[in-house]
């Protein structure tokens, strides 16, 4: 069998990290497959649960503490109540105090007036950590966020399209 | 002169940070592809936050089908390392 030579890609871009950590992850759970029940919806159901555990860990992981929500994002699955890893009490401990500490809620008045605060509030619950940022940090990282979440889903939907019949 | 200076730089950093605001807001406003179009019309912050928001839902809807899809297509295969080579350089 001819040993198939793929084409170099940066190893460094966002892309590349994401998509090499969710191949791995997705090995890996392929492998667990229980072989006589892997088509039962339950199976089915819990490998959805790990796949997409997998697919926001590899993203987060790939950004590493470079950016609140990649870190608050990485808090939150290290803390999962399934998750069987430990986790040491000084972490939660340092995570509320600085939570504490950010709660100041800046009500910005934009060109648009008071409206501006509704809208950014919705935001904060769809961000990662939203809750503890200022509207100028909320606004920055949800960019940045937005890239990652659209590198992910196009890394993904090439992934599902490979292995579609 | 140490009263002036604290009010001018006061001033000065509500200007700059409102601006960078508006910065970001357009930033973000070409991101979201419903407001992509309208690289002309700036729209209003509000605006953009709102479609900011329903991108993000409907992004983590996509991941939600896409690992439902990844889900049932696994259940019929087995990944091997040749295959992992395959998918990186689809990738690119």
């Amino acid at each position: 069998m001819n040993k198939y030579n793929p084409p170099r890609m940066n190893p460094s871009s966002l892309r590349s990290r994401f998509a090499t950590r969710f191949l791995r992850s997705l090995s890996k759970i392929n492998a667990k497959k229980p072989t006589a029940s892997s088509s039962s919806p339950t199976e089915i159901f819990r490998r959805y649960r790990r796949i997409k555990v997998a697919a926001d860990k590899s993203m987060a992981y790939s950004v590493r503490s470079r950016r609140t929500w990649s870190r608050a994002m990485l808090w939150k699955l290290r803390t999962r109540p399934c998750c069987r890893r430990s986790v040491k009490t000084s972490t939660i401990v340092r995570k509320t105090r600085h939570e504490k500490q950010n709660k100041n809620t800046t009500t910005t008045t934009g060109e648009d007036g008071v409206v501006f605060g509704v809208e950014a509030d919705e935001l904060r619950e769809l961000v990662p950590g939203g809750e503890a940022m200022d509207l100028y940090n909320l606004l920055d990282e949800t960019a940045h966020y937005i890239k990652c979440l659209t590198t992910q889903v196009q890394v993904m939907k090439k992934i599902a399209d490979f292995y579609s019949p | 002169m140490s009263g002036r200076r604290s009010r001018s730089k006061q001033s000065s950093v509500s200007r700059i940070t409102e601006e960078q605001i508006a910065d970001l807001v357009s930033k973000l406003q070409q991101l979201i592809p419903e407001l992509r179009r309208r690289r002309f019309d700036k729209a209003s912050s509000s605006k953009v936050l709102q479609e900011t928001c329903n991108y993000i839902r409907s992004l983590h809807r996509e991941v939600e089908d896409l690992s439902e899809r990844l889900s049932q297509l696994l259940a019929s295969t087995d990944s091997d390392s040749d295959q992992a080579a395959i998918i990186r350089s689809l990738l690119m």
